[in-house]
């Protein structure tokens, strides 16, 4: 499963990616709003789930090497996040499911597409 | 590549939008020169860790890296207050943040915790009201 089809079992609104990164595997999912937490838990390639949403958001995404950050609850992003991720070719999605709804469908898409 | 390369960052106190810029600096350093992906996580990881916390505690300070074909070598160095006990701020979970920094998603008590388990070695020194030096190491495996 790649970014951008995961955006869709996501009923997701992209807010910002390159196509290549919409283009990039997912290989899991991370839940957490502690950054300090997700730094240090969350693996490469996965799809990173959250309602914080300012611009360290975007620092964690990039040291830890996630797919994409999905926010969920519908959050919005800072304007200073968007500004960063878009600038650093960062997948920002947001979705209106909970964390656990959002983490529920990545599991699903996983498991579609046999990555579990 | 020569022998070993040198950088350094100031960081700015308080800064918190900012934060994150040298590790992100020194990670795409770490990538050009042809680092494997782990090696250049954990280097990253750890140096954010600790520019986060001299953003958070100690008004910014100073990060200096040097690479070797042996290891890299983080030293980061403020003039903050100092950390009173560094077996207790070593623990999972102790924190010693303010709400608002807590607000921003920082606090969680995972700093020194992380540093410790993504560098090969870490040693802090720390003397109260003068400042503290944090020394992380990352071995390089040879080739």
């Amino acid at each position: 499963m790649i970014v951008v089809e995961l955006a869709a079992r996501l009923d997701a609104k992209v807010l910002c990616g390159s196509e290549a990164a919409l283009g990039r595997a997912v290989r899991g999912a991370y839940a957490g709003d502690l950054l300090s937490w997700v730094m240090g838990r969350a693996q490469a390639g996965t799809a990173w789930v959250t309602i914080m949403s300012n611009m360290n958001v975007a620092a964690v995404a990039l040291l830890t090497d996630v797919s994409c950050v999905v926010l969920s609850e519908n959050v919005t992003p800072d304007e200073a996040l968007l500004v960063r991720a878009a600038r650093e070719e960062l997948v920002l999605l947001s979705t209106p499911l909970s964390t656990y709804d959002a983490c529920w469908r990545i599991r699903e898409g996983l498991a579609d597409a046999a990555v579990l | 590549m020569p022998d070993v390369v040198r950088l350094h960052y100031d960081v700015d106190g308080e800064n918190f939008m900012a934060a994150g810029e040298a590790s992100s600096a020194v990670k795409n350093v770490l990538r050009r020169l042809g680092f494997g992906e782990d090696l250049v996580r954990r280097a990253a990881i750890c140096l954010y860790e600790g520019e986060i916390n001299m953003v958070i505690h100690a008004n910014g300070g100073a990060i200096d890296v040097s690479v070797s074909p042996q290891a890299i070598e983080m030293v980061l160095q403020d003039q903050g207050d100092g950390i009173p006990d560094i077996e207790q701020a070593m623990r999972e979970g102790f924190s010693t943040a303010s709400d608002r920094v807590r607000d921003l998603g920082f606090g969680a008590g995972m700093g020194l915790p992380n540093m410790r388990r993504y560098a090969d070695s870490l040693e802090v020194t720390s003397e109260p009201g003068k400042g503290t030096r944090v020394l992380m190491t990352l071995r390089i495996a040879p080739v």
